[in-house]
């Protein structure tokens, strides 16, 4: 299945049969994730549309996009049932875990400051009567630099930001008061481009989230402490991260910048999808496929594939086999089978 | 200086006399050494004491030369009657030692047994004020701590010892497959003079040593008792480790000095005794026994003398005509008396409870079989005898028999006796199997006849199946031709009304072998048949119960053989297998001969992880472990998570193999010791989100299915 122009961003719905994706050419589709049948398509945007994301009862879908406006559509009819009008182009939207809040990111661009919004949801009627302010603004601090992309820490009680200069940030949810900052990009090498460019969230609990950043590492941090836990390097600039329910792995995504491929010695792009240990850090595989940088990754809520989309305008889905659950770690092996003796 | 100044400057009481006092003192003993006195003589009228004087008279003579007329026996009358005792004066001391050594205990009659002691030692012991009036605590030497017994059971691998004994070192290792056994201790230089052994549940280890035998135990292998046995040659064990019997070419002597002789463990009844049991955790003799008089002066002893049943409650002893029943701790002949069995050739325990049909007893019975040869006008028999009533339980007739052995099941529900026969012409020689169903009601006995004549047979372990070693004896016998059968049997169990009858079934049969050795895997299925002779030593590795993909429908037959792999081992002389039964070991010992000597380590697949020469190498035992603790339910669990346990052991493996694997793994143990503490503060919130994932799992099924149908239209 493909955009006509490189994705920017793939989702999959709460129950793992839909997957939603936008890319750079203005028009969002939904998939049936089982058999990459396209559902249908979201048609209204002017421009590249940065973000998409799904409430959890896969009843309202919000996108964000560079024509500097953000839109909610119903999922089962693909009607636009609101828009949201900004100044700058949106870099990304989340739902909040109840579905009652959805956040913007607003690029610094355009003589504004970048900021993350939070607007609040209604969904009485026919979902077309919201709310155009928004209830929460928090504007980017002044000694930090713009936030690339932020999400929902569990039942919405933070949010998560990641800043162009590889620090995260950490906001009071209701408030959006700022809690705490954390260098975790751009101190593992000495890459001078260390944007954060990805944050995804542990799927079990929300209780930890990964990092991905253009500095070619990916971090792990958790909420409450905000330490940064473990460290995943890779040889490319990443653009996604995610963390796979069931096995203990992350995946991360990248490669050369398209822009940067005929401008290096290597001719291998390290388009791969890799697949790291998530406690011992380990690079454990790598999957071929995309013929450009991979954009965005994610995982199937029940840990047996994962869909990627790639600056090639494709989106790859794959299910996990047998020997991909079977793996495990000599001291992973030895735990299960302590466990097991003890019962 | 005149002398009488002399004496004037020196006071005497500065004299130190203590030395000449010792060497002229006067002992109270002087020559009392020849006199002794008689007690427990029969009391009589003074009529009848000429008769008793010339009888006691000629029986205190056979120890020597008593003293002339009155000097040398005096039995006091008094009132017209005799006194019961009476004293004698020998010419030598020497002979007064001797009858107190020959006559004290001396049954005279039905009623009189005569005590004779010397008469210094009735002064020392016998008069007040001698002995202390108040008791005494004996002194009870110091515990002597030697550690767990059993640690090495406690090994969190359940990897298993093995002795490795060359020159003059024995070494105890653990088995680390294909990497260099790792000592347990030091290995110890002249630890032994002949051979070293562990006791059946490997608790003990022993050391023969020219005075006796010394046994070893705990972590360290420290010094834990001594027996001591002059000349000691050949020991063996109770099965419970309860009792250690010794046999030396030498009758015990007991010490000439009294002060030695004190110390000896052995009294004057077990004079000249070569047999000895003693009991093995205090190290006191149990009982000393002379050898039978048919086996005096045999160059090849028959070993071991003293077979024991299966819970060391009681041990049996083979004379000529009878064998002889001693019930433990006592050894006392059972019922007091022999049990006779005319001519009997050889007999064998149960090696576990008999549950005889109809018996109530929880542990099962006690039961021996025997058997007899052919004579002028009786056919040879084999017997089964229950023990201790010694009923006789069932016997069988045979006829043209020149020679049986007796097989028992490990769980003694059969007794496989192989009875080899002669033809007519008595040229050549063919074999029955006669199986004795001793569970059964009135133990059924069936018989398997053959053409050949078997040189081996063994049951498998825990299981009715077993493999016969045989042979065509067409009286040609060059020894180059391989010509020997190895058979493998099942027995089929069909019920015809009340009773069952057995069809033995072979299974397979592989033909013109030179193999002549059969060894079971402990826990049966796997096993070993090896040719073990002058020069082409060869092992075998078979699976007796193989699942290949055809028979994985075929559930119920599981009697597959297939050969794992085959082996050459040209200086072989010994093979054993390791408790658990994981390994085999092969070596070649400088005892038998020179060639190759060293030895190699199997997998029970035949895959060989060691070979090792090592110059003069003499043995290799593994240390043998008590019966598992594990109940049927406990094994069947162990059976189904084999693959997680196996994994435990995978990495451990792994760490062995090398130091910067290990170093990753323990990495990674660290890390995810981490991870899950650091997760465990999340738990309670993870579980609660679960259950909500479960109900929409459930959702997300139900929409599956409507999408499916959806793809149809």
């Amino acid at each position: 299945m493909g955009h006509e122009r490189s994705l920017t961003q793939v989702k999959y719905n709460k129950e793992g049969d839909l997957i939603l994706s936008v890319a750079k050419d203005s028009s969002a589709s939904i998939w049936y994730s089982s058999n990459g049948e396209r559902l249908g398509t979201l048609e209204g945007h002017m421009g590249t549309i940065w973000s998409i994301d799904v409430d959890s009862d896969s009843i309202l879908c919000a996108t964000g996009s560079a024509d500097v406006s953000a839109k909610l559509w119903k999922v089962s009819t693909g009607e636009c049932v609101f828009t949201y009008q900004m100044k700058s182009p949106i870099r990304r939207v989340a739902f909040s875990p109840n579905n009652k809040n959805l956040l913007a990111v607003t690029d610094k661009v355009m003589g504004q400051p970048g900021s993350i919004l939070v607007f609040d949801i209604n969904y009485e009627g026919d979902f077309t009567n919201q709310n155009a302010e928004p209830s929460l603004v928090i504007n980017t601090r002044e000694d930090a630099t713009k936030v690339t992309v932020a999400g929902w820490s569990a039942n919405g009680e933070y949010i998560i930001a990641g800043h162009d200069d590889g620090y995260i940030s950490k906001y009071d949810g209701k408030t959006g008061e700022f809690i705490q900052t954390v260098q975790a990009h751009g101190i593992h090498n000495e890459e001078k481009v260390v944007s954060v460019t990805d944050i995804q969230f542990a799927p079990e609990d929300k209780s930890y989230f990964i990092t991905s950043s253009k500095d070619k590492c990916s971090t792990l941090i958790d909420v409450e402490t905000f330490d940064v836990m473990k460290v995943y390097k890779a040889d490319a600039p990443m653009n996604t991260a995610a963390i796979t329910p069931i096995k203990n792995f992350v995946i991360l995504g990248g490669g050369q910048e398209a822009r940067n491929v005929t401008t290096t010695a290597e001719s291998q792009g390290k388009f791969e999808a890799r697949f790291y240990h998530k406690i011992f850090v380990d690079e454990i595989g790598r999957v071929k496929g995309h013929f450009g940088p991979l954009n965005t990754i994610a995982v199937h809520p029940d840990g047996t594939g994962y869909a990627s989309g790639g600056e090639d305008g494709f989106i790859r889905v794959h299910n996990f086999d047998k020997s991909y659950f079977d793996f495990e770690y000599d001291a992973e092996r030895t735990e299960r089978a302590i466990a097991s003796g003890a019962t | 200086m005149s002398y009488s100044e002399l004496e004037q400057e020196i006071r005497l009481d500065d004299i130190d006399f203590s030395d000449l006092e010792a060497q002229y003192s006067v002992s109270a003993d002087f020559g009392l050494d020849n006199y002794i006195v008689v007690d427990g003589a029969p009391v009589t009228t003074e009529n009848k004491v000429p008769v008793l004087t010339k009888v006691l008279k000629k029986l205190l003579s056979t120890a020597g030369e008593l003293a002339d007329g009155e000097d040398g026996f005096h039995m006091p009358v008094e009132d017209g009657e005799t006194k019961g005792f009476l004293f004698a004066q020998y010419k030598e001391p020497e002979s007064a030692r001797r009858a107190i050594k020959q006559l004290n205990g001396k049954q005279l009659d039905k009623k009189h047994r005569l005590l004779v002691n010397a008469l210094t030692d009735v002064e020392k012991y016998g008069l007040e004020g001698n002995i202390p009036e108040s008791f005494v605590e004996p002194e009870i030497p110091p515990f002597k701590e030697h550690g767990y017994l059993k640690d090495w059971l406690q090994d969190e691998q359940g990897r298993d010892q093995a002795l490795l004994h060359f020159s003059e070192t024995v070494g105890i290792y653990w088995n680390k497959k294909k990497n260099d056994p790792e000592p347990v201790i030091e290995p110890r230089k002249g630890f032994t003079s002949k051979y070293a052994k562990f006791s059946p549940k490997g608790t003990y280890l022993c050391s023969i040593h020219p005075q006796g035998v010394q046994t070893w135990g705990g972590p360290e292998f420290q010094s834990m008792q001594k027996f001591i046995h002059n000349q000691v040659r050949l020991i063996d064990f109770s099965p419970n480790e309860n009792y250690l019997v010794t046999l030396s070419p030498v009758g015990i002597q007991l010490p000439e000095n009294p002060a030695e002789r004190e110390h000896f463990p052995f009294k004057e009844e077990s004079i000249d005794h070569k047999l000895v049991v003693w009991n093995l955790k205090t190290g006191e003799p149990a009982r000393t026994f002379a050898l039978p008089p048919h086996l005096e002066g045999q160059k090849e002893m028959p070993w071991p003398l003293v077979k024991w049943s299966f819970d060391d409650k009681y041990c049996a002893r083979q004379g000529p005509n009878a064998i002889a029943i001693y019930e433990t701790p006592s050894f006392q002949l059972l019922n007091k008396k022999l049990v006779e069995v005319d001519s009997i050739v050889d007999f064998e325990w149960a090696p576990s409870g008999v549950q005889l049909s109809g018996s109530k007893s929880e542990t099962g019975d006690h039961v021996l079989s025997y058997w007899t040869p052919e004579s002028s006008n009786q056919t040879a028999r084999v017997a089964l005898m229950q023990i201790p009533s010694t009923n006789i339980l069932r016997t069988i007739n045979l006829f043209q028999v020149s020679d049986c052995k007796m097989h028992w099941h490990d769980e003694s529900k059969y007794l496989c006796v192989k009875v080899d026969r002669h033809t007519k012409s008595g040229k050549t020689i063919f074999s029955n199997l006669e199986f004795f169903k001793t569970t059964e009601r009135d133990i059924p006995v069936e018989k398997l006849e053959l053409k050949d004549v078997v040189i081996n047979f063994a049951w498998e372990p825990r299981s009715n199946r077993f493999i016969t070693i045989s042979r065509l004896d067409d009286g040609n016998n060059n020894p180059s031709i391989p010509k020997n059968t190895i058979s493998f049997y099942t027995h089929e169990e069909t019920n015809k009304g009340k009773a069952t009858s057995s069809k033995y079934k072979c299974f397979q049969k592989v033909e013109d072998k030179f193999s002549n050795n059969i060894l079971w895997a402990p826990k049966g299925r796997f096993v070993v048949i090896a040719n073990i002779g002058k020069s082409n030593g060869e092992i075998e590795f078979y699976d007796c119960s193989f699942e290949d993909d055809n028979k994985a429908n075929n559930k119920t037959n599981n009697n597959n053989v297939k050969l794992l792999k085959s082996e050459k081992y040209g200086g072989m002389t010994n093979i054993s297998w390791d408790p658990s039964g994981r390994f085999v070991s092969a070596w070649s010992s400088s005892w038998i001969h020179n060639i190759e000597n060293g030895y190699k380590l199997f997998e029970f697949t035949g895959n060989l992880l060691r070979d090792d020469t090592i110059d003069q190498f003499r043995e290799f035992i593994w240390r043998p472990r008590p019966a598992s603790l594990l109940s049927a339910a406990d094994r069947k669990k162990v059976r189904k998570n084999l693959r997680e346990y196996s994994a435990q052991f995978d990495e451990a493996d792994a760490m062995e193999a090398d130091a910067a694997t290990r170093e990753a793994i323990l990495l990674r143990r660290r890390l995810l010791e981490e991870w899950r503490s650091y997760r465990s503060k999340y738990a309670n919130q993870a579980s609660e989100k679960n259950e909500v994932q479960a109900e929409i799992i459930e959702e997300i099924k139900e929409e599956i299915i409507e999408e499916r149908e959806e793809v149809i239209e």
